[in-house]
């Protein structure tokens, strides 16, 4: 089981990223937990002050941009 | 085995082949984008004058004539600026940044904060989480201050407005001001030890220090991460840049000579403290004022009180400021507009001085 977390407040990318992840999940058969993180406090624990982060499996991925497909494809099913 | 080495070739070939052809488009583009700017005052002759006919020397002239120079213009020069700012940004992360700027002394770190606040990513949504990554470990306020001054305060959307309406010396006393106020509210801020005014909690965490892989991001990605920054603020600023230029239009076509000296001159000693005063709670964005602005100063208004102005609207904005409620006390953030606020008088009187 992996676990996703997209961390973001309300701007257009973190939601685009949320979207985007639950989807690629869903298509490529993956096993799964998608979270959305609002909490600042928490964002800063895991040392992001730009969002739209991705956490998998408690591994900060990316932040501040939305990854393109086949790369987070890739962390997903590297776990 | 040889499928597999087939296909790795038949990758490679791929990847150079879109290669070359996104090189192809980018130089193609550069080529259009030198040929239109250099022209642009021929092709606006040609279509006020020869297509739509209109009267030479006329208010209305005037005003469609300026319109349609300067839309087109300043759209050129915000695509290409925010291209390759796009592309600089990449190389820089607020992780990064703060990094640097951990354990930096005061002075130093000041100096450090605001010049890394123009090149950092940064958009008043991120103000919060940026303002506690900063403190919870262990930048020193005042440092934070500098950064989240100079961040808004001298962004590519302004310069853009600034070189391609007023010129590139105004764009470069402006920048170069605006970095002098960042450093110096930061560090005057720092001096006056606030640290009780930012609210409890946030000192109570301790933010954990996680090591970033730092990927290689390759070239031709940081492309595409300047094209996405282009297509992101074009889409946000466009209409702004639109209708402040109309109205600047309409003011530079119909408003008569030495109206503005009056009231935004430099001999009213007042002007500098209201233009700051109105500019506060005035929320627009860079693109919209400036060509407000630009067409005021050419009726009369001084360079001192127009930059104290915009200086006034885009780097305080009350919105802004009130979101940083959440980790601040009422008090440090009157302190810190004041303190930013008494900068931008300065400034407005010293140019006034000066260009007097």
């Amino acid at each position: 089981m992996v676990s996703v977390k997209v961390l973001g407040t309300g701007c257009k990318k973190c939601q685009n990223l949320e979207n985007k992840v639950r989807e690629l999940v869903a298509s490529n058969n993956i096993n799964a937990t998608v979270e959305k993180v609002t909490d600042i406090q928490e964002m800063i624990n895991y040392g992001i002050m730009m969002t739209p982060g991705l956490i998998i499996n408690e591994k900060v991925k990316s932040f501040g941009i939305i990854p393109k497909d086949d790369q987070i494809i890739n962390w997903l099913k590297e776990n | 085995m040889d499928s597999g080495k087939y296909q790795l070739n038949n990758l490679l070939f791929d990847l150079e082949y879109k290669m070359k052809n996104k090189i192809i488009i980018l130089s193609s583009f550069l080529l259009f984008w030198i040929l239109i700017y250099l022209n642009l005052n021929a092709l606006t002759d040609f279509l006020v004058y020869s297509i739509i006919g209109l009267e030479k020397d006329t208010h209305l002239t005037n005003a469609i004539w300026f319109f349609i120079y300067e839309v087109p213009k300043v759209l050129l020069l915000l695509v290409l600026v925010v291209f390759a700012v796009g592309i600089i940004r990449s190389y820089f992360s607020p992780e990064r940044t703060r990094k640097i700027l951990g354990g930096k002394s005061l002075f130093t770190g000041n100096v450090l904060a605001s010049s890394l606040g123009v090149v950092t990513p940064f958009c008043s949504c991120s103000a919060i989480p940026l303002f506690l990554g900063f403190v919870q470990s262990g930048v020193p306020l005042g440092v934070t201050f500098s950064f989240l001054i100079a961040a808004p305060m001298i962004n590519e959307v302004a310069l853009v407005m600034l070189f391609g309406l007023f010129g590139w010396q105004t764009a470069l006393l402006y920048a170069a001001t605006g970095l002098l106020i960042a450093i110096i509210a930061g560090y005057v801020i720092g001096r006056l030890n606030l640290e009780r005014f930012v609210e409890g909690w946030v000192y109570e965490t301790k933010a954990k220090q996680v090591e970033f892989i730092e990927e290689k991001i390759p070239f031709e990605e940081r492309i595409e991460l300047g094209i996405t920054a282009v297509k992101e603020i074009v889409a946000k600023v466009w209409i702004y840049i639109v209708i402040g230029i109309a109205v600047g239009a309409g003011i530079h076509g119909y408003v008569p000579e030495n109206f503005m000296a009056s009231l935004m001159g430099k001999s009213a000693w007042w002007s500098v403290p209201l233009s700051v005063l109105i500019g506060i709670p005035m929320y627009s964005n860079a693109a919209g004022i400036i060509p407000i602005v630009q067409a005021l100063l050419e009726k009369g208004a001084s360079l001192g009180t127009v930059l104290a102005f915009m200086m006034s609207v885009i780097g305080l904005s009350l919105p802004e400021t009130i979101i940083l409620k959440k980790v601040l006390k009422i008090q440090l953030i009157g302190i810190f507009i004041g303190v930013v606020g008494v900068g931008i008088i300065i400034v407005g009187y010293l140019f006034n001085f000066i260009f007097a």
